[in-house]
């Protein structure tokens, strides 16, 4: 997903990360201004638009019957896609989904799917023959950094949002949810690391990791990311960023 | 597939397949064994049968793919038809686009693509026969076949899976323990500087698991190096002593 930067500016971001520092004034273990709107879509389920600084994803939940899979005959279905829309960077365009986005929704399918966030056994209809299927779409709009972070918040945040009564056939009290799982990627850029790239730090950085915690600490997944390395003491400072951010992350689902 | 979960997954401290939690399976590790390639590897790792070929360094067509600076990696992980319970339909799908990338992002630290501006290195992994841990048998292969090529690299890559079965961290999941355990974490590491080049997650871990479960995962991938170098070894030794 890397775009061009110039080498001066890469030079000045790894400078200021070598002083602690950042180009908009945040602090390495900051994010950017958060916000997270309900049910902005009438047509879906649960729906969520989530802003990270200017980076926004719109996530939609459709609910719908399906059949199981052979292998889990009373399980509901999880399916989460992922978007990278042409009108959300210019480095985006149109077609099958490619390598990026297929990574994006599949660390996003970890994320819920891991932490058992929802419990697929109670979207059971009749078994063997018919569950609930929860689609869960993530519709990048405006790409300027760490867009995975902000798509499990939205998929998270929708997921939360649904209000099932909407559905035909629909006999559950409520949507069976018990966990909140958060996100949160550490970039390393020349060895400084830092939370919630922004677009040019990502692109300047050479390493990722997303980390998933739990509510208790726990991690449900983890992703690293990019043509760079992590040394053993780094992913120790990115698991308590990790949990200490995603508490903070948390609060506002 | 439809097997039933085995009640218990370790039994006294032994695995399914009477395995302690901290070994490996059966490894062996074979390099060049493909003719036409410029670089072939093989891996077998318990049930897991597995090629790696390397072609390139060479000019890279389409030349709008080339890049100016350096040469391009591409890395493509593929399942046989064959290689499952029930056959895989053929050609790449989600998985096998993640798998690659994170192959190819795990290979990159270890080479100098920069020597190659506007060439291409092609790494093919083939999955003759699976039983989970092929994305890091893969890795392990590739960086064989990488090195059987001759392509300057900082070190080899090893790869490991790492996991937890009934709350127990263990070393190298198997098929069924993939299946029904709780954890699994692919690892790749550069094991001189002890740099890790692949992580993943899915499951549940405690801090102090994830810890165990790296210290597990370096202790594997020490004795997947010394089996790398020896394959390589086994290949070049013998021509290099005629040479004297």
């Amino acid at each position: 997903m890397k775009e061009l930067i110039a080498s001066v500016k890469k030079e000045y971001l790894v400078d200021l990360a070598m002083q602690g520092k950042r180009v908009d004034g945040r602090a390495l273990d900051q994010y950017r201004e958060v916000s997270i709107e309900r049910g902005v879509i009438g047509t879906a389920q649960g729906s969520a638009l989530v802003k990270l600084g200017n980076t926004q994803v719109m996530v939609g939940v459709k609910l719908e019957k399906g059949e199981p899979f052979p292998d889990t005959p009373t399980s509901g279905i999880l399916v989460v896609n992922a978007e990278l829309l042409p009108l959300a960077s210019p480095t985006f365009e149109p077609g099958p989904p490619n390598e990026n986005a297929i990574e994006l929704a599949r660390v996003v399918d970890r994320t819920i799917r891991e932490s058992q966030m929802i419990d697929l056994e109670k979207l059971c209809i009749k078994e063997g023959e018919e569950v609930w299927a929860v689609f869960i779409d993530i519709y990048v709009l405006d790409h300027d950094g760490n867009l995975i972070d902000a798509s499990v918040l939205a998929s998270v945040a929708a997921l939360y949002d649904v209000k099932p009564p909407a559905v035909e056939g629909w006999t559950l009290p409520e949507f069976p949810l018990r966990a909140k799982p958060v996100a949160v990627t550490v970039v390393k850029l020349n060895g400084v690391m830092m939370v919630d790239a922004g677009l040019e730090e990502e692109n300047t950085a050479d390493v990722r990791l997303t980390i998933s915690t739990l509510e208790n600490g726990n991690i449900c997944a983890m992703q690293k990311g990019g043509s760079g390395f992590f040394q053993r003491e780094e992913l120790e400072k990115a698991y308590e960023l990790a949990r200490k951010c995603g508490e903070e992350l948390r609060k506002k689902l | 597939m439809a097997e039933a979960k085995p009640e218990k997954l370790l039994v006294d401290g032994r695995r399914l397949d009477g395995r302690r939690p901290d070994e490996l399976r059966p490894l062996r590790i074979k390099a060049g064994i493909l003719k036409r390639a410029d670089g072939s590897a093989y891996i077998e790792l318990g049930k897991n049968k597995i090629l790696a070929a390397v072609y390139g360094p060479k000019e890279m067509h389409p030349r709008h793919l080339q890049q100016a600076d350096v040469a391009v990696l591409r890395c493509r992980y593929n399942m046989a038809p064959f290689s499952v319970e029930e056959r895989k339909r053929p050609g790449p799908d989600r998985r096998s686009m993640e798998i690659s990338k994170v192959i190819r992002e795990a290979l990159e630290p270890v080479l100098f693509l920069h020597l190659y501006p506007r060439a291409v290195i092609d790494v093919f992994i083939e999955i003759l026969q699976a039983d989970a841990g092929t994305r890091t048998a893969g890795i392990t292969a590739a960086s064989v076949a990488l090195a059987d090529a001759g392509v300057p690299m900082r070190d080899l890559v090893a790869g490991i899976s790492v996991g937890k079965v009934d709350g127990t961290v263990v070393l190298d999941l198997m098929k069924e323990e993939d299946q029904w355990g709780e954890a699994d974490m692919p690892v790749a590491v550069m094991p001189r500087r002890k740099c890790i080049t692949l992580l993943q997650m899915d499951g549940n871990f405690t801090p102090q698991e994830f810890r165990q479960a790296l210290d597990l995962a370096f202790k594997g991938v020490e004795q997947i190096y010394e089996a790398q170098k020896e394959a390589l070894k086994e290949k070049y030794l013998p021509s290099l002593e005629e040479g004297r």
